[in-house]
């Protein structure tokens, strides 16, 4: 019933490598994209972007950057957090004006970046280092490449908080988004309306799922699947690992980078990087990608909404709803979202994107199932 | 699954809708996490009082308060959440009990008219009420502490401590690197040297830190530590035989908790306070009476008299007193947040007002002006008596190097104004 190609006809190559081949499928996915663009910017209020829609939205871009590094290209990273600072802070120094010194004198000052190139900027510096840190894979594998991605975690965090540069000399070692617009509108700082901050972040985040999902269909992401399925063999049909690998790093770090930044700039406001880029945000990232599916845009999106909406759910109805104390219900939450974790992997352990494709093929054959 | 669980967010907060007939405060606190073993204490200290003033005096001058607590586990993000979710029911002053949390807070409050106050952390220069309108740290600030501190080493030492060394173990966040500045000037000032120490978080690992510190012997040690750290750090002071009494916390890191572990070790290590101690106070009789043999008290009902308690009540006491202030400016008990800010800028608390409330001298007197925030900077040291298993004063209140904090306040202020584009108030 739902999901049928037949009668869906395709006479050209274009129509018919289109990402979402099934009509059902490309019309729910323009309805998904313009509820979000033009529905809910008039009807969400302060509480709803900021506890709700912005937290989302910039986990699912770090997911989608991690997923491709993980579960497209097979290279595992513990290194998330550490990229998403180094978003942070370069996103930090472009808005207020990159400063260059020299023996003591200030050499030259470029000037402020506009909001938007500020976050970009922030994923390209991370995509540079995210290269440098991609190095080791071509050599170890596996847990040791974890491990060394574990290292660039712990390096960036320490470095951020030891070189005084990164966050201008300030006192207390944290960096804060001065307000910043676009078009007149604030984006950035206090007085950012909720709609301008949820278009912006989602912007971005439109983009780059985009970009991913034709990446991944394209060439590109064929070499990084031969390389996740294996890499020796992947290596004698000519894939050029060096080449793979790297590009897989390079571009994932751009995600992660920008979700830094836009969690900085946009979201927070103000960071201190041990609190906000920790190892536990790499974890957390990580979990994302592992709930949501393996190798799946639309698991990415899934992961971060799981793991950035049930504890808010969970709060709301415990305390607001149900009347408890606020201490029982924070432990309350991690017991049920653990347990749900651990109920979803055993009963789908390749995460909600299978779920997810599992459902559509029932609603294909529904409601004359073999 | 998305759309599921968005229909029944939108479910619980509709459930959720709020009372706004009552004065409402929040209370962000963290009875879970890293530092719930501190964070609990103040909490139920700082609910307590408002059950109290609404079980005794029907609230505050005729309305009740309503007080709405969140959990942010003193983390940023949560504490975001928190505020976003509580701001709407009008809650007339915040209280994040998180450095970090307050510098996310700093621009946001400002931007919706809601005064917060972080008495005794938080932005030191938010002691300059020309520049920060509505963020209050009276009545004293990490400035203040590493000053006062500072001179009680002088005291110790009759005056001089040139060519001494002091160390700062300290927790490597916002928080902790506080007090760097006016150690370094004080340095110069004095002719001490300092070795800086930073621990990261939660602070379970310090073996290097206290190696160094064995090995270069120090004078004196300062800390600067929260939750876990500070008794880690205690524990690795004893076991390296350091001096306790050259050992000398920040208010954060004198509480019962911190010392408790490490025994009678602990005993002699000193601390900073800016609020008297125990229970031995008239308000402690109505406590029992209305709130503890009520059944109504926060918690477990079983912090009463410990540090952090009496600070958590320390700070709902300012809250209120300064919400009784607001009423009176402006003739009406219905207070808004704006008018709540009002009343913080005029708040004064002389040495009769805490003897009526039932605490006398359990703080040092003050009085909040537009250009100043942070009261006078008075603050004193206590010890810890690990036989009597007790805190004891062992210095009244005294105030800290006001010549050396206001250029440095007026300094980074100037900073932080020119940074947000504030233009100075109170011309």
């Amino acid at each position: 019933m739902f999901y049928r190609e037949a009668g869906d006809f395709k006479t050209s190559y274009v129509d018919d490598n289109q990402t979402f081949p099934i009509k059902f499928d490309r019309y729910r996915y323009y309805a998904v994209l313009f509820i979000a663009f033009a529905i809910i910017p008039f009807v969400l209020n302060d509480y709803w972007v900021n506890a709700v829609f912005m937290p989302f939205l910039i986990y699912a871009i770090a997911a989608i950057g991690l997923n491709i590094l993980v579960g497209y290209c097979g290279q595992v990273s513990l290194g998330t957090g550490g990229f998403m600072a180094v978003g942070a802070y370069s996103c930090y120094k472009f808005m207020t004006g990159v400063d260059i010194w020299w023996g003591g004198e200030l050499l030259f000052r470029l000037p402020e970046f506009n909001i938007f190139f500020s976050v970009l900027m922030g994923g390209v510096m991370t995509a540079l280092v995210g290269l440098l840190f991609g190095l080791p894979s071509l050599r170890i594998k596996g847990f040791y490449l974890a491990v060394a991605t574990l290292a660039a975690q712990f390096f960036l965090v320490w470095m951020f908080n030891r070189v005084s540069w990164f966050y201008n000399y300030s006192a207390s070692g944290q960096i804060s988004a001065p307000e910043r617009g676009l078009f007149g509108v604030a984006i950035s700082g206090p007085n950012a309306p909720a709609w301008a901050m949820y278009l912006f972040c989602l912007v971005f985040l439109a983009a780059c799922a985009i970009i991913a999902r034709n990446l991944t269909r394209g060439s590109f992401g064929r070499k990084w699947m031969a390389i996740r399925d294996m890499d020796i063999a992947a290596e004698i049909i000519g894939v050029d690992p060096l080449r793979a690998k790297l590009s897989a790093f390079g571009v994932s770090s751009f995600f992660v980078g920008i979700s830094g930044a836009l969690f900085f700039a946009i979201y927070l406001g103000a960071v201190e990087v041990g609190e906000a880029f920790g190892i536990q945000k790499s974890f957390l990232v990580l979990f994302m990608v592992i709930i949501g599916g393996l190798g799946s845009i639309f698991g990415s999106f899934a992961g971060a909404a799981f793991l950035v909406l049930l504890p808010v759910f969970l709060k709301n109805f415990l305390v607001g709803g149900l009347g408890w104390p606020t201490d029982l219900a924070a432990h309350l939450e991690f017991m049920i979202v653990g347990a749900l974790i651990v109920i979803f992997l055993i009963a789908e352990p390749h995460g909600l994107a299978q779920l997810w494709r599992v459902t559509k093929e029932k609603l294909r054959l529904w409601p004359f199932p073999h | 699954m998305k759309l599921k669980l968005i229909t029944a967010v939108t479910a619980a907060m509709m459930a959720a809708a709020p009372a706004m007939a009552d004065l409402t405060f929040s209370a962000l606190s963290y009875r879970t996490g890293p530092y719930a073993a501190n964070g609990i204490p103040f909490a139920d200290g700082y609910q307590d009082y408002f059950t109290l003033m609404n079980e005794r005096d029907g609230g505050i001058g005729g309305e009740r308060i309503n007080l709405v607590e969140c959990e942010t586990a003193y983390n940023t993000e949560k504490g975001v959440e928190c505020y976003e979710a509580t701001k709407g029911q009008g809650v007339l002053v915040y209280q994040p009990l998180s450095t970090g949390i307050t510098y996310q807070l700093i621009p946001k409050a400002t931007a919706d008219d809601i005064p917060m106050h972080t008495m005794g952390y938080g932005r030191t220069s938010a002691k300059n009420g020309k520049v920060f309108s509505h963020i209050f740290n009276y009545p004293a600030n990490y400035w203040d502490g590493a000053s006062i501190a500072i001179k009680h080493i002088l005291d110790v030492n009759n005056g001089d401590i040139s060519g001494k060394k002091i160390a700062l173990v300290y927790h490597n966040s916002a928080y902790g690197k506080e007090p760097i500045r006016t150690l370094e000037e004080l340095a110069k000032k004095h002719g001490y040297e300092l070795t800086l120490l930073a621990v990261d978080h939660p602070g379970q690992e310090q073996k290097s830190q206290w190696l160094q510190i064995r090995r270069e012997r120090p004078d004196y040690v300062l800390m600067w530590g929260w939750g876990v750290m500070n008794s880690v750090a205690i524990q690795e002071a004893v076991n390296i035989r350091y001096p306790m009494e050259n050992f000398i916390g920040i208010w954060w890191s004198g509480s019962e908790n911190d010392v408790l572990p490490a025994g009678e070790g602990a005993n002699g290590y000193k601390a900073l306070t800016f609020h008297n101690l125990g229970s031995d106070y008239p308000l402690y009789a109505d406590l029992q009476k209305y709130v503890k043999d009520a059944g109504k008290a926060a918690g477990a009902g079983d912090q009463m008299g410990t540090v952090l308690y009496n600070r958590g009540l320390y700070a709902a006491m300012l809250a209120v007193e300064a919400a009784k202030t607001a009423q009176g400016i402006h003739g009406t008990a219905q207070i808004t947040p704006a008018m709540m800010r009002d009343g913080m800028e005029a708040l004064e608390i002389t040495e009769e007002k805490m003897a009526a409330l039932g605490l006398p001298n359990f703080g040092p007197t003050f009085s909040v002006s537009c250009e100043n925030h942070g009261g006078d900077g008075f603050g004193a040291v206590k010890q810890w008596d690990a036989a009597a298993g007790e805190w004891k004063m062992i210095t009244d209140f005294f105030q800290s190097d006001q010549d050396v904090l206001n250029p440095l306040i007026e300094e980074d202020s100037a900073a932080y104004a020119a940074e947000a584009n504030i233009t100075p108030r109170c011309e």
